[in-house]
């Protein structure tokens, strides 16, 4: 087998590889254009995250503005810092609210975020002040019980 | 008593044999990594390597790919429509593909074609004193043929586990959408938006690098000791595979816990 | 510089307890042919290999040049080597290369010769082993024969001192065992190389060979020039050399006595 045919063979066949890993990555992955794209980090406190978790998508009326970028624990105030990724596009302003919803009944968990009504926007570093946590099953069934409880009564 | 006692002793020397073994092949392993540079210097040699286990691998990895994907779709609709939820079809063929049969079906059926082919190769070179000539005309073996035949098979693994997921989406597709009739745009989007390119795409290519690194060395090393005879040469052979598939299959779950637990 | 180009002194080489090589003393004289001779099992090959630095002696040392053998680190083995060429029992050549491509493989991993000389320099070690028209056949189309001096050609592709030859003869018929015979006497001298040949073939060894050593029970049994030794009163080379069937050698294996497994 003379050197020219093999190297055209296994060239192909690199480039058959390569072109199977594309294809992986954008039409059965999410690798889109979101993630390459430039982004500011800001950061927001919740009570409870519930099952938040980094990497999880961060929505404007349901689409994708960014991404959970990391959560730790404040030993001081107690309650979680959640810092996003926000696509450098999209701006919000700085009365934005930040909730913490569940994609369908039992999905993964999102943040959501609702525009105010402030003239100044969200920049690199700031804080969303307006957050709501997750819901927590528990506390929701033992708010149930309680008001069928008081009903009784 | 003495059959009790004769039953450790048989296994007690075949641990230590194969724990021989297992130090045979960590030293050829740390023997390759220091020969490489000839590989990397005479880049014709690894090339010649990935034409004969890739390319001639190509037929047997997309014909099998697509086969899986289309019984991943059929068996997928099948339970899935019981709970109503038969849009998600797209999301367990790809993830199934993706994260798990890609990589571990690749890799058994390379160390069934590439591995064996290596390890009767190399086995016949040592029986015919090729190798022999070779170090006594004072060029390294392992530099020459074993080294290139390593890398090769490292490179060419992720490629063909790639194009193994890929082709078998494409067969869950066929079957799923034309053939069942489910939606294809929930087909396609449902799956994007599940399937997540760092963890799951990244991870499976992360488990053929590693399951190409140990079923090279494996087909290597059992050519390299198998006994100079044409009996020795074929149980030779059939120990790369068997040793070579426990391996894939034990270091899956290793890597999956490791990738899972984050 | 001394005459001999390779000594062996005191040689014990063995495997785990039980030893192959009980003392074995030996010289090469520069120029010379000389072969080794001895029953199967007797180590001879395993000299060669001791030569070529394949494997380490247990006790005694092996000098070749000079230097010796097994107190070189592996950059030190690999230049003696590239003075010797060593003929493999059945040839070892590269079977996905074709005879052009092996006998070009030394000079192409050791020289940075040009193409054009390399190819002027391969046909004409091809030549003188009468094969330079089977330049681009492949090992599998020749013949046990032609394998053998397509191998040779490999082996002195570059010039080397000297020249090992492990059973050349073996099963060959007798015109491609005329030809070897006369390429080795004709090549060693055309060389000034020292050539070494392991061997059990008699008659076509004692034609040509200036020295013999017979290896037996571990050392060296009887050694002298073919006249001298096709004169000597020992009984073991007497029995080697008229292929006599019994003697020192015994025909009948190790057994008990006929009483017992007949149960006369």
């Amino acid at each position: 087998m003379d050197k020219i045919k093999l190297d055209a063979w296994v060239g192909i066949f690199v480039a058959i590889g390569v072109i199977s890993l594309l294809g992986l990555a954008m039409k059965v992955g999410n690798l889109t254009s979101n993630d390459i794209r430039e982004t500011y980090t800001v950061t927001a406190n919740f009570e409870n995250i519930g099952g938040l978790k980094p990497r999880a998508p961060v929505k404007g009326a349901g689409v994708v503005v960014g991404r959970v970028n990391s959560i730790v624990f404040d030993t001081e105030a107690y309650h979680a810092v959640v810092s996003i990724d926000i696509d450098k596009r999209y701006v919000f302003p700085k009365d934005t609210f930040a909730n913490i919803y569940t994609a369908g009944l039992l999905g993964e968990q999102y943040i959501g975020l609702e525009a105010g009504g402030e003239e100044k926007n969200l920049e690199q570093g700031d804080r969303i002040t307006q957050t709501q946590d997750a819901v927590v099953l528990e506390k929701l069934i033992s708010q149930f019980l309680y008001s069928k409880a008081s009903e009784e009564e | 008593m003495k059959i009790l006692l004769k039953f450790f002793e048989k296994i007690g020397r075949s641990f230590s044999s194969r724990t021989l073994r297992l130090g045979a092949a960590t030293r050829l392993f740390f023997l390759i990594l220091i020969y490489s540079a000839d590989s990397f210097k005479r880049i014709h040699l690894t090339i010649r390597e990935i034409y004969f286990t890739g390319v001639m691998s190509l037929v047997i990895i997309i014909v099998s790919a697509f086969f899986v994907g289309m019984v991943l779709g059929l068996q997928g609709y099948y339970t899935l429509q019981k709970y109503g939820s038969s849009e998600a079809i797209g999301v367990l063929v790809a993830l199934s593909l993706v994260r798990e049969l890609g990589p571990v079906v690749t890799a058994l059926l390379f160390a069934g074609r590439a591995g064996t082919a290596i390890t009767a190769e190399i086995g016949l070179m040592k029986a015919t004193e090729q190798l022999s000539a070779m170090e006594m005309m004072a060029v390294s073996p392992i530099a020459r043929i074993i080294a290139p035949r390593f890398w090769a098979g490292v490179i060419t693994m992720p490629i063909l586990a790639s194009i193994f997921s890929m082709v078998g989406v494409l067969g869950g597709y066929v079957v799923a959408v034309p053939i069942i009739g489910v939606d294809e745009g929930a087909f396609w989007s449902q799956m994007q938006a599940n399937v997540d390119f760092r963890f799951d795409i990244v991870n499976g290519l992360i488990k053929s690098v590693v399951f190409g690194i140990a079923c090279t060395i494996i087909a290597l090393f059992e050519g390299f000791d198998a006994p100079p005879t044409a009996e020795g040469v074929s149980r030779a052979t059939t120990r790369t595979v068997v040793t070579s598939s426990l391996a894939i299959l034990a270091l899956d779950f290793v890597l999956t816990s490791f990738m899972i637990s984050g | 510089m001394s005459n001999n180009i390779i000594s062996i002194k005191d040689l014990r080489f063995g495997y785990g307890d039980h030893l192959l090589h009980k003392g074995i003393d030996m010289e090469f004289p520069r120029g010379k042919v000389s072969a080794i001779m001895g029953g199967s099992g007797s180590g001879k090959t395993t000299i060669l290999r001791l030569i070529g630095g394949q494997l380490k002696p247990t006790s005694g040392q092996v000098e070749v040049d000079g230097t010796i053998v097994h107190k070189q680190n592996r950059d030190g083995i690999y230049r003696l080597r590239r003075k010797m060429g060593m003929l493999f029992q059945h040839g070892a050549l590269f079977s996905d290369l074709s005879v052009f491509e092996n006998v070009a493989f030394p000079m192409r991993e050791h020289t940075n010769l040009p193409e054009n000389i390399i190819k002027d320099l391969v046909l004409l070690k091809l030549n003188a082993v009468g094969l330079r028209g089977a330049a681009y056949l492949m090992p599998p189309e020749l013949s046990g024969g032609m394998a053998r001096r397509v191998a040779l050609a490999r082996a002195i592709a570059l010039d080397p001192d000297i020249i090992m030859y492990d059973e050349p003869f073996a099963g060959l018929d007798p015109i491609s065992m005329a030809v070897i015979c006369d390429l080795i006497r004709s090549l060693n001298d055309a060389l000034g190389a020292t050539s070494i040949i392991v061997t059990h073939d008699v008659a076509e060894t004692f034609s040509f060979a200036d020295y013999i050593y017979f290896v037996a029970e571990g050392v060296v049994a009887a050694e002298g020039s073919p006249k001298q030794l096709m004169a000597s009163k020992l009984p073991f080379v007497k029995q080697f050399i008229h292929a006599e069937k019994d003697g020192p050698v015994p025909f009948h294996y190790n057994a008990p006595s006929m009483k017992e497994d007949f149960a006369l």
